[in-house]
């Protein structure tokens, strides 16, 4: 028994050199200089510039719009699609999954063309209006998983104790359903806060996220810039992920 | 009438939703240089994407292969690294069990960019020049997890005593391995497999921070590069359509052949 | 070498995990042939005993032979034993043939002669025609054959059950019973059967043996198992009883229940505190109360199907169960008798909770890791070793863990007629032994009080 554990030690490594050293060379980078020695300089650098602290703003503020209005679109959609009295067909749910599994840069190009060719001017609406097309199937996904999995007599439950309907999916579905939106908010607000090239096409280069701002510095050999951006991102990511529980069981598992 | 609110509202947000792939569908058969514009039907699109009759397309095509033999082998390595490391992690207690579970969920947590920078200044740090093997390597990173969390649920599922039993009745245990554990957690593995293969086609943020400067291209990286020249290439509607279809019965088949799996479960 | 009559022989084995003890110095053997049953509660270490013998584990300590040769370190694979699981663990990916030709195939034992065997085996568990089916299309009782088919095909010298039967139904577990010890006579090998269903036991088995705690209970046939239990333990875990403390007055007299009875056990000596167990059926009950030893009133009565199941108050102040085809309504005055080869009298494992302690201070001792005020201490310097000594009906136990010197949790439980005996095992893994009038249940959370005058402190064993 305790012999097979030790199947998993090539992995530890592998997870250690691939997964937390670079953590700690994001860390590492970000507190140094371009020749080696610790500074915050790349700190005060971000927190004076005010271009980049409205870009972040920026980002936070598209995120949370796009989780907000994924949520307000989805959660009807995902609770219309687990509900076999209005949907029994297969396909719809086929149908909402399948854009998760496309290439999100082709789609959000696809996109981007339908606005050019209905001759709509690119900026901040067409960028929110293709970051919905591309997330929307994240949010519906979880949150139909855990409503389609749902004890039904929960709600028979509810109802039995003179609940009406409204108030079944108010004070029954809704909370129980919480878990499912929590994930849904995770696979949709992380990578809209930390995306780039999508805005480039929806915006057509006008406006710029912080993934961009990262991106850009990257590749210009500001490492420890570009480190210290991403570490000020993984503080944002791990704030995020703090709204799930540990047992988190519906971002994982198959269509 | 509820009921038909309900099938609107479903229709009316997946309409909204395919309009885009729907355009480009429509419009890969015809010429036109710009959507919105029929000129004609014409199959010029298809046929150019495949003789390579037009400019750049050798390079689309070497994508193409790029994007398949990375995703190829980043999905072979991760199912086996995965799947070895799944049994290991089911038999591991406590604080090692949570310390690698972990680090597992990271690179299925973190967004694309973080893990894209940290293995590019991973690469730096180690004075590893960037380019296949690094890209490779960086895609059996964010594989591999999709791959343990697929195998995991088999092992828990799976009669804790079958191991013990194939011993019991003889085996060595490479034999149980070989002749009662793989079986039981082939379905895992091969769901594994597919999100993985999946995921590395996909990607494009951690390609583009791994690829290194030796003009290394994959599908995602060649569309980034071509949009930002201007745009749409009208060759690529023809690939986009076809991968759509191609994405569209494989995920059919796929579910059908769960559908099939559930029902004999029931019985 | 091998010229023993034990096909089984086990050795002072141990085994913890971790800071537990699984298995406390187990010694077993056993003979060629026989129906072995290792028989305990949850925990009691019966399964990571079977475990050891198929070679899923390693002991900690001791050694296992079988047929004379020691396989204490030889793989699973290697041992001449097969397992029948508890949850059957048939492969799900091969079909009932391939299930039971597995270990045959392994062995590259000719195709013919498995298919010889194959067919042998089923038509031994009455499963002939199914050997093309899914094990997973098969019912509980279904696959249950297979695995036992499956186990058997290897011709192991031992065949090792751990609660087979556990995942049937009422009525297919009373036919495989009986299946099963046919089954038994006709291969002639020897079986080793764990269960925690002590009908189960007392049914199937020649031998049985008790196990609580990690450590062996009684070894004996199923009669006297049943007839003569070695200890409070086994008589309440065996069937119903009714167990009271009782004080050995002399031979062939002991008093219990406030009243003396004649009996037949010898050699306690004079004036010796005992456990004495009286079954249920034994006491006899009845209307006139002149020929009876003595009298009571009947509390409850409730018809068990063959019997009536009746609790009685006696005179003293003592609650039996009594066991009679005939009901007598509850408030109705009643003669009672037992007759003396009825009643079992055992041994007391203790009279007294007893610790190792040591003097802290003139009024502190400490022992189970926790410091204890007590009456001055005279004749031992602090930091002498010494023996604690507190008496059961001393320990004062209180609803709330958090306000005890020590907490823990009621780990064991017996009804003594007119109060409870307490096993509480302490949050650092001691035992002790509590008297009350308290109701308790299994698993509650407990403090744990001692006052100062009730902790007696003697000088240590050398």
């Amino acid at each position: 028994m305790n012999k097979r554990s030790s199947w998993a030690l090539p992995y530890a490594i592998f997870l250690v050199l691939f997964v937390a050293l670079p953590l700690i060379l994001i860390i590492l980078y970000a507190f140094q200089d371009g020749s080696g020695n610790f500074t915050l300089a790349n700190f005060t650098k971000f927190f004076t510039d005010a271009d980049a602290i409205g870009t972040f703003a920026l980002s936070l503020e598209v995120a949370i719009e796009n989780t907000a209005i994924c949520i307000l679109l989805g959660y009807p959609a995902a609770w219309i699609l687990a509900n076999k009295k209005y949907n029994r067909s297969a396909v719809t749910i086929v149908l909402f999954i399948m854009p998760m599994w496309i290439n999100a840069l082709m789609r959000t190009l696809a996109t981007a063309e339908l606005f050019h060719m209905l001759g709509i001017q690119l900026g901040k609406g067409t960028l929110l209006v293709g970051m919905v097309y591309d997330y929307l199937p994240f949010m519906i996904y979880p949150i139909y998983n855990i409503l389609n999995k749902m004890d039904k007599s929960y709600m028979e439950a509810a109802a039995d104790l003179g609940a009406t309907p409204w108030q079944v999916f108010w004070k029954v579905q809704v909370p129980l359903s919480m878990p499912g939106v929590i994930s849904g908010v995770m696979m949709v607000f992380m990578p809209t806060v930390s995306t780039f090239a999508i805005s480039e096409f929806l915006t057509n280069n006008k406006i710029k996220l912080f993934g961009t701002i990262i991106q850009e510095n990257i590749n210009s050999s500001m490492w420890n810039y570009g480190a210290a951006l991403s570490l000020v991102m993984l503080v944002i990511i791990g704030m995020t992920s703090l709204l799930q529980d540990n047992k988190k069981e519906v971002s994982g598992g198959t269509v | 009438m509820k009921r038909i609110f309900a099938q609107c509202y479903i229709w009316l947000l997946l309409i909204i939703l395919y309009a885009p792939i729907v355009f480009i569908a429509v419009f890969s058969f015809t010429e036109s240089k710009v959507l919105g514009n029929w000129t004609g039907f014409s199959t010029k699109l298809y046929s150019n994407l495949f003789t390579g009759d037009m400019q750049g397309t050798g390079s689309l095509m070497l994508a193409i292969e790029n994007t398949l033999i990375i995703a190829l082998i980043a999905a072979v390595v991760s199912t086996l690294l995965g799947t070895i490391a799944a049994i290991g992690i089911h038999n591991m207690r406590g604080k090692t069990k949570q310390a690698i579970t972990l680090l597992n969920n990271i690179p299925m947590l973190n967004p694309d960019i973080i893990t894209g920078v940290s293995l590019f200044l991973l690469f730096v740090f180690l004075h590893i020049s960037q380019g296949y093997l690094t890209v490779v390597l960086a895609h059996i990173t964010f594989c591999t997890p999709y791959v343990v969390l697929n195998v995991l649920p088999k092992l828990t599922q799976m009669n804790p005593n079958v191991y013990e039993a194939a011993l019991d009745l003889g085996a060595t245990p490479f034999q149980a391995l070989r002749k009662v554990l793989i079986p039981l957690l082939k379905p895992g593995m091969i769901s594994g497999f597919i999100m993985a293969f999946t995921m590395s086609l996909d990607d494009f943020a951690v390609t583009f921070f791994t690829r290194g400067t030796i003009g290394l291209d994959t599908l995602s990286t060649y569309i980034y590069t071509d949009a930002r020249k201007g745009g749409l290439t009208p060759e690529l509607r023809p690939l986009i359509t076809l991968l759509f279809v191609g994405i569209l019965i494989l995920l059919i088949v796929i579910n059908i052949r769960q559908m099939r799996n559930s029902n004999t479960e029931e019985k | 070498m091998n010229n023993n009559e034990y096909i089984i022989e086990i050795k002072n084995i141990s085994k913890s995990f971790g800071d537990k003890c699984i298995l406390d110095d187990v010694s077993i053997n056993v003979k060629k042939g026989e129906f072995v049953t290792i028989l305990g509660p949850s925990g009691c270490g019966k399964t990571t005993l079977l475990r050891l013998l198929a070679g899923f584990g390693t002991a900690d300590k001791g050694h296992i032979c079988i047929n004379g040769e020691d396989i204490t370190n030889v793989p699973p694979h290697l041992r001449p034993v097969n397992t029948v699981f508890q949850r059957y663990a048939l492969f799900p990916h091969l079909d009932v043939y391939e299930n039971i030709a597995f270990g045959l195939k392994l062995q590259k034992v000719p195709a013919d002669e498995i298919d010889k065997i194959v067919l042998k085996v089923l038509r031994m568990v009455s499963m002939t025609d199914y050997e093309d089916r899914d094990v997973e299309s098969l019912s509980g009782g279904q696959q249950q054959r297979v695995a036992i088919a499956r186990a058997i095909a290897n011709q192991p010298k031992v065949l090792l059950l751990d609660e087979p039967l556990a995942a049937l139904d009422l009525k297919m577990r009373k036919d495989m019973q009986i299946e099963l010890k046919e089954m038994h006579k006709k291969l002639g090998i020897t079986f080793v059967y764990v269960t925690h269903d002590q009908e189960e036991a007392l049914t199937l088995s020649d031998t049985i043996i008790v196990m609580n705690e990690g450590k062996i209970q009684q070894i004996g046939t199923p009669t006297d198992i049943y007839n003569e239990p070695q200890n409070s333990f086994v008589a309440d875990f065996i069937g119903e009883s009714n167990i009271l403390n009782g004080r050995m007055v002399k031979d062939r007299l002991v008093e219990f229940a406030g009243h003396q009875f004649d009996c037949v056990d010898e050699g306690f000596g004079e004036d010796t505190e005992v456990d004495v167990v009286v079954r249920p059926e034994d006491i006899y009950i009845m209307n006139k109360l002149d020929g009876a030893q003595f009298t009571g009133k009947v509390k409850s009565c409730t018809f068990k199907g063959v019997h009536y199941e009746m609790f009685v108050d006696s005179d003293k102040g003592y609650e039996l169960m009594v066991q009679d085809y005939n009901a007598f309504e509850p408030g109705s005055e009643v003669g009672l008798l037992i007759r003396p080869a009825d009643i079992q009298v055992m041994h007391k494992e203790r009279i007294c909770n007893e610790f190792e302690g040591e003097v802290v201070d003139a009024t502190h001792v400490k022992f189970m890791d926790e410091t204890f005020e007590c009456e001055e201490i005279t004749g031992f310097e602090t930091g002498a070793k010494v023996k604690v000594q507190v008496a059961f009906s001393k320990v004062d136990l209180i609803d709330h863990p958090e306000e005890g010197t020590l907490s823990g949790l009621v780990h064991f439980l017996i009804y003594k007629g007119d109060h409870y005996h307490l096993t509480i095992l302490t949050d650092d893994g001691y035992h002790i032994w509590v008297d009350t009038n308290d109701i308790w249940d299994k698993g509650d959370l407990v403090g744990i009080n001692i006052l100062p005058k009730d902790i007696k402190i003697i000088k240590a064993d050398e």
